[in-house]
């Protein structure tokens, strides 16, 4: 937020300095049956939050007032739970969250065809606005981050885009938009998914640009009929050909990429390290989410329990170990949990066993029934209101939705 | 229920719980792992389907304004109607505080009689239940009563000398009322939720006022119970009347049984409260829990038995917590054991302390203490 001074010499609050768009229409098909019904940043991560909660966090921990979220597939869940944004303190009489899905208009109704795209069709609603800077966040990545620390480097840079980068593991490379820079930090050469990497600075898909400069760029894509209307394929690239001045903001700190069954799983799994890298419980940076109506948490007298996150609303009477419960599971007796994310409202009966499972919302798993085995790396994901008979047994690397259901 | 108003008059059992209602009000304190004694029965009359709420507050209310605000967890932040919190008016002519509820009735009556509401639901803080008043609605107005009272029946063992027992005849009619003495063997006692229409309380206020009376019950009811049709209605469920730090505490473990904790947080609608964005319980390597209630928040390295732990406690390496109460943001350190023992909010136990107090006695470890 900026201030202004208005005709009398008086300096009011009315400019809005810099604005977040999140991309929230990703359909994250290689989460499989974790989003045949919801849409990626609503999947539920962490014991209680859902995906993008982390980036509407950040928006409001960096004093982020204004956010516009862009979403397409299967938007309903996501919606209702954005609401008008009072979790994230993002109901606000100037600004709060906006949610931008695609629409018609005279010449016809169309999709959103690629990131850039998206935000070009949404023009309208920034210029409403009118920032000096915008910042494209993607709705479906775990982290902390404080945006405003990322402005102040682009203001001081004088830069004209910022793009976030972290180290990333030199053999994973290929899975990035790698960056290369000069001692200033400038970006000099930016390639998508390389096969043969000489840096190992990868974009985290965070952006600042400046307004007026994106608005160009973007409205120059849409005549380009060979772009993908890509961030990362189109724009940087573009931008970078034309000398424009594109600086890296270097990040340290917990980021993950939450885009396959086993990152996913691998990212509830980094919470339950007893020092986290990525910390839930700093006061001065809380993670905010929609929260359950429900009680804390009971341990019964049968129960054991240790290396795990649990919620509220729980009861567990079970044995749980290394996993992730979600709010208002049930644990009966002799039930055994283990390396698991148990999503809300599940209920596990006596003498089940769940090894490497993912398990969706409003399942029931019946008596001594066996998902995983203990002997093996496959992760099993059972999707949402699904029944497990008794004595079934599921094992590894497997993927039970409504049409393929067992039993 | 939407023609009825809620009054929340908390001008009841202040100072019993000693240092625990020092600096807050009785309804603003800690129950049951996150909640505050007022958000049951706010929730109560909110899952009711009652709309618009009024709060008699007496003093040291700054505790329970910050956790009500506008309501809105509750879904009282309304347009028309919602929550208000009724502030005492101090009468400059009389020293010391209120006199009694019906001064603080009176003082309120300008916002009670311009309500929309033709009936008013009155009730205290005090008593926890999860009580849906529309079956006790209707039998108010299939008996075409003037007062219906809620009463509760207790068992022969249970100690009920310092509460008003109510005397009903087989139609539930109200014959007589008082503390317990030898004139009855009565065990139905006053849960002090009364329903009653709105004009015969603006009435019996004004009455009672001129004639200088103080007391709701002594000189509004009990002067009336010929004159008025009093009924009393039957509630059976689960009550925790919270009047004593003993009280308080055995309330606190009946929680600890399932079937209790299903009927309080479940059974006839979700209880509200204050939301405080804190993250899951997370259970270190070292973590032992054993028949307990953690609110969220909470991070356990050391050992806890049949406790309930509020909202942010850290529970460190080798520390050992049973039949405990903890409140908000406390801190267990290392290989300190507490027994028997109620910690207020933000309070310290050091490296390797042991403290410990009775069942029928527990020890209090007052707000912000470091031991």
């Amino acid at each position: 937020m900026a201030w202004v001074e208005n005709e009398w010499g008086i300096y009011v609050m009315r400019k809005k300095e810099c604005i977040a768009m999140i991309l929230a229409g990703g359909q994250g098909s290689r989460l499989g049956s974790l989003t045949s019904k919801i849409a990626k940043p609503a999947v539920p991560f962490g014991g209680k939050y859902r995906i993008i909660d982390f980036p509407l966090s950040n928006c409001h921990n960096s004093g982020i007032d204004t956010v516009g979220v862009l979403t397409q597939y299967r938007p309903l869940a996501l919606h209702s739970y954005i609401g008008i944004g009072s979790p994230w303190d993002l109901d606000r009489r100037d600004g709060g969250v906006y949610v931008l899905p695609p629409y018609a208009q005279e010449g016809g109704a169309e999709w959103y065809k690629g990131t850039a795209d998206a935000i070009y069709q949404n023009l309208n609603f920034i210029d409403m606005i009118n920032p000096n800077y915008v910042l494209v966040l993607s709705g479906d990545h775990i982290y902390n981050m404080d945006y405003s620390l990322m402005l102040e480097r682009h203001k001081k840079q004088k830069a004209e885009a910022t793009i976030s980068v972290i180290e990333v593991p030199w053999h994973e490379t290929s899975r990035f938009g790698i960056m290369n820079t000069d001692e200033q930090g400038r970006i000099t050469e930016f390639i998508e998914k390389p096969k043969e990497a000489n840096s190992n600075l990868a974009s985290m898909g965070i952006y600042i640009f400046n307004w007026r400069l994106l608005r160009k760029c973007l409205e120059d894509d849409r005549k380009n009929a060979l772009s993908s209307h890509d961030f990362g394929k189109d724009i940087i690239p573009k931008l970078l050909m034309d000398g424009h001045r594109l600086f890296a903001y270097y990040f340290k700190g917990y980021w993950k990429d939450v885009g396959t069954v086993e990152s996913f799983w691998e990212a509830n799994m980094d919470l339950l390290a007893d020092e986290p890298e990525l910390d839930l419980y700093n006061p001065n940076w809380r993670v905010y989410s929609v929260n359950p109506t429900r009680p804390a948490h009971y341990i019964g007298t049968t129960a054991k329990i240790t290396r795990s996150l649990v919620s509220e609303g729980c009861s567990i009477l079970g044995e749980v170990e290394h996993s992730v419960i979600f709010p208002g599971v049930h644990i009966e007796e002799g039930a055994i949990i283990k390396d698991s994310i148990v999503m809300p409202y599940v209920t596990i009966s006596r003498d089940a066993q769940i090894y490497r499972g993912i398990i969706g919302r409003k399942s029931l798993i019946e008596e001594g029934a066996l998902i995983g085995s203990i002997n093996h790396e496959g992760i099993c994901v059972i999707e949402e209101n699904i029944i497990i008979p008794s004595d079934a047994q599921i094992l590894e690397n497997h993927m039970i939705s409504k049409q393929k259901q067992v039993g | 229920m939407q023609n009825v108003m809620g009054i929340i008059n908390l001008n009841l059992g202040q100072d019993l719980l000693k240092e625990l209602t020092m600096g807050r009000p009785l309804a603003a304190l800690p129950f049951g792992g996150r909640y505050r004694l007022i958000d049951f029965i706010l929730s109560n009359m909110v899952n009711s389907g009652m709309q618009n709420v009024g709060i008699l507050v007496q003093d040291k209310y700054r505790a329970l304004m910050d956790h009500l605000r506008s309501g809105k967890e509750w879904d009282l932040a309304r347009k028309r109607d919602g929550l208000f919190i009724l502030p005492p008016n101090p009468n400059p002519y009389s020293s010391g505080g209120c006199r009694g509820s019906v001064e603080n009735f009176y003082n309120n009556l300008d916002y009670i009689e311009s309500s929309r509401q033709e009936y008013m639901l009155i009730a205290g803080s005090h008593i926890v239940c999860n009580l849906n008043y529309r079956k006790a609605f209707k039998f108010h107005k299939d008996m075409n009563a003037d007062i219906t009272i809620l009463y509760k029946e207790y068992d022969a063992e249970d100690e009920l000398s310092q509460y008003t027992i109510l005397d009903c005849q087989p139609d539930g009619r109200i014959s007589d009322m008082g503390s317990q003495s030898s004139r009855t063997s009565s065990r139905k006692v006053s849960m002090e939720m009364y329903l009653i229409e709105k004009g015969l309380l603006v009435e019996l206020i004004k009455d009672c006022q001129a004639r200088g009376g103080w007391d709701f019950v002594k000189d509004v009811l009990i002067k009336n119970i010929d004159k008025l049709k009093m009924f009393g209605y039957p509630y059976k469920g689960y009550a925790a009347r919270i009047d004593s730090i003993k009280n308080y505490y055995r309330h606190n473990m009946d929680l600890l049984r399932p079937e209790k904790w299903e009927e309080l947080f479940f059974k006839s609608g979700l209880v509200y409260t204050k939301v405080k964005d804190e993250a899951p319980v997370k259970y270190k390597e070292n973590a032992r829990a054993f028949n307990t209630m953690i609110a969220n928040g909470c991070i356990i390295e050391g050992r806890v038995e049949n406790s309930i732990l509020f909202r942010g406690v850290k529970v460190h390496k080798g520390a050992y917590i049973k039949d405990s109460i903890i409140m908000q943001k406390c801190e267990i350190a290392e290989n300190a054991i507490i027994e028997n023992v109620i910690c207020d909010k933000n309070v310290c136990i050091t490296q390797g302390k042991w403290l410990k107090g009775e069942k029928n006695y527990p020890l209090v470890v007052a707000k912000g203490t470091i031991v």
